[in-house]
């Protein structure tokens, strides 16, 4: 059973519907059990950083807890911009802190929110591309990006209007996404399908 | 590099996709769940959907209908039509929409778009502006409300960038004069609007040829173009018109 958590930031239905869609055993909860049963963990979310840190901090150690021991942990858009150190959208917001980081306004002099579909190239060996042909396309919609620092991430970038955005990393069990997987068509819902066989071979008590 | 978009349109009234000339002699173009799954299968970028009827009668747009499409649509989801409040917006986005359209509340009320932003962040609020050319004034246009029955002396391109400081994320700009013709889009007015704003601009109104989708988003520096008739009645297909377009060296998404 996977767990999307429900923390009320945004719209969790088009991410339960994707997952639904591919055949996942899906459930839709914010409670301590479901979190601590689950064999894998989806942070979805859109909107602003510090309203999703103020409405995660109920479940936000429990979740890092899980996260830390190797639970596979897939953050989408907002859920991924959450799980670096900080963020400076509109303020200064501490986050989670499981990728080093922060999340930065894309600069201006281009269009933004970097609004549609981009090509991702994916840094070798990244799960969640696995079986992928290089440099597909994903949907985008966000005006901010996260500056990976952290020497253990893997990177997966797009252009932009000459700027190199990170679109996706990867630390160990743990995945986050820029990019909108449930919203990027057949090459979405296959990023959907890699990130379930990841919960379906870590086996491992949390 | 960002591909521009091809957006198909279901102008929903009463449960059903209908398509008309300058928003009036609506005919029926088929069920809404079936052709937003069809589109999400054949690689339209987005899709949009417009409950036509919400605003004219003061009823909430259907929020039953956006879950039935939604489940089946798996690219980026518009919704619009009636939308009043922020409130509505977070019923919607609950409901499977990515995005929400506001056209008249944000003429009446424009710090809905302010608040909407707030709490849901501007990459979901786009601001629905319907357009006519100004008959006063030449190479000026007025926003259209109440979809497209009322005509407002606001300039438009004055508003598109008030609405973009106020924090919509989008602009899905439609030429009222254009709409449902197939004569092709108002390039002027998208390039005029386009230039003004740093938001993205979808083109809206008049899609007929595949050279007309080209020339607005080439001349008209538009980032996407929205059409229905085109499409709904199989006059080419989403691949046919990227295939085209990606043949004029536009980026494309296959």
């Amino acid at each position: 059973m996977l767990v999307i958590i429900d923390y009320g930031v945004g719209n969790v239905r088009s991410v339960t519907n994707a997952f639904r869609h591919i055949g996942a055993d899906i459930v839709v909860s914010c409670r301590t059990e479901d979190i601590e049963q689950a064999s894998g963990l989806i942070l979805p979310g859109v909107g602003a950083s510090g309203y999703a840190m103020e409405r995660v901090a109920p479940v936000a150690e429990l979740i890092c807890r899980q996260a830390r021991a190797g639970k596979p942990f897939l953050g989408i858009c907002l859920g991924y911009q959450i799980l670096f150190d900080m963020s400076y959208e509109l303020g200064e917001y501490r986050c989670l802190g499981l990728i080093g980081g922060s999340v930065i306004p894309i600069p201006a002099g281009r269009t933004i929110p970097h609004m549609g579909w981009n090509k991702v190239i994916p840094a070798a060996g990244m799960r969640l591309f696995a079986g992928m042909e290089q440099g597909k396309h994903f949907a985008f919609a966000h005006s901010f990006y996260a500056k990976v620092e952290d020497p253990a991430a893997s990177i997966a970038t797009t252009e932009y209007e000459g700027l190199s955005l990170t679109a996706a990393v990867e630390k160990g069990n743990i995945f986050g996404v820029q990019f909108h997987p449930e919203k990027s068509g057949n090459d979405g819902l296959a990023v959907l399908r890699n990130f379930v066989g990841i919960c379906q071979e870590t086996k491992q008590p949390c | 590099m960002l591909t521009k978009r091809i957006i198909p349109c279901l102008d929903v009234k009463d449960n059903r996709v209908v398509k008309g000339v300058n928003f009036v002699n609506l005919r029926d173009a088929g069920d809404p769940v079936e052709l937003g799954s069809r589109y999400s299968a054949e690689g339209a970028d987005e899709l949009v959907f417009l409950d036509i009827t919400a605003t004219i009668r003061s009823r909430k747009t259907i929020v039953e209908l956006v879950e039935k499409v939604a489940a089946n649509v798996f690219i980026p989801f518009t919704v619009g039509g009636g939308i009043s409040s922020a409130d509505q917006i977070g019923l919607l986005l609950r409901s499977g929409a990515d995005k929400c359209s506001i056209n008249t509340a944000a003429v009446n009320n424009p710090d809905v778009l302010r608040e909407s932003a707030e709490r849901f962040g501007a990459q979901c609020v786009v601001l629905a502006l319907d357009a006519r050319k100004d008959t006063t004034r030449s190479g000026k246009w007025v926003v259209c409300v109440k979809a497209g029955t009322e005509r407002t002396d606001i300039d438009a391109v004055e508003w598109a960038v008030r609405a973009e400081k106020l924090g919509a994320g989008e602009i899905l700009l439609t030429s009222m004069d254009a709409d449902g013709t197939q004569a092709g889009y108002d390039i002027e007015l998208t390039r005029a609007v386009a230039e003004a704003v740093h938001i993205p601009v979808i083109a809206s109104g008049g899609a007929g040829t595949l050279d007309s989708l080209y020339d607005v988003l080439d001349k008209g520096k538009a980032s996407a173009v929205l059409a229905a008739s085109i499409f709904h009645y199989g006059t080419y297909t989403i691949n046919q018109t990227k295939q085209f377009l990606a043949g004029k060296g536009v980026p494309v998404r296959f």
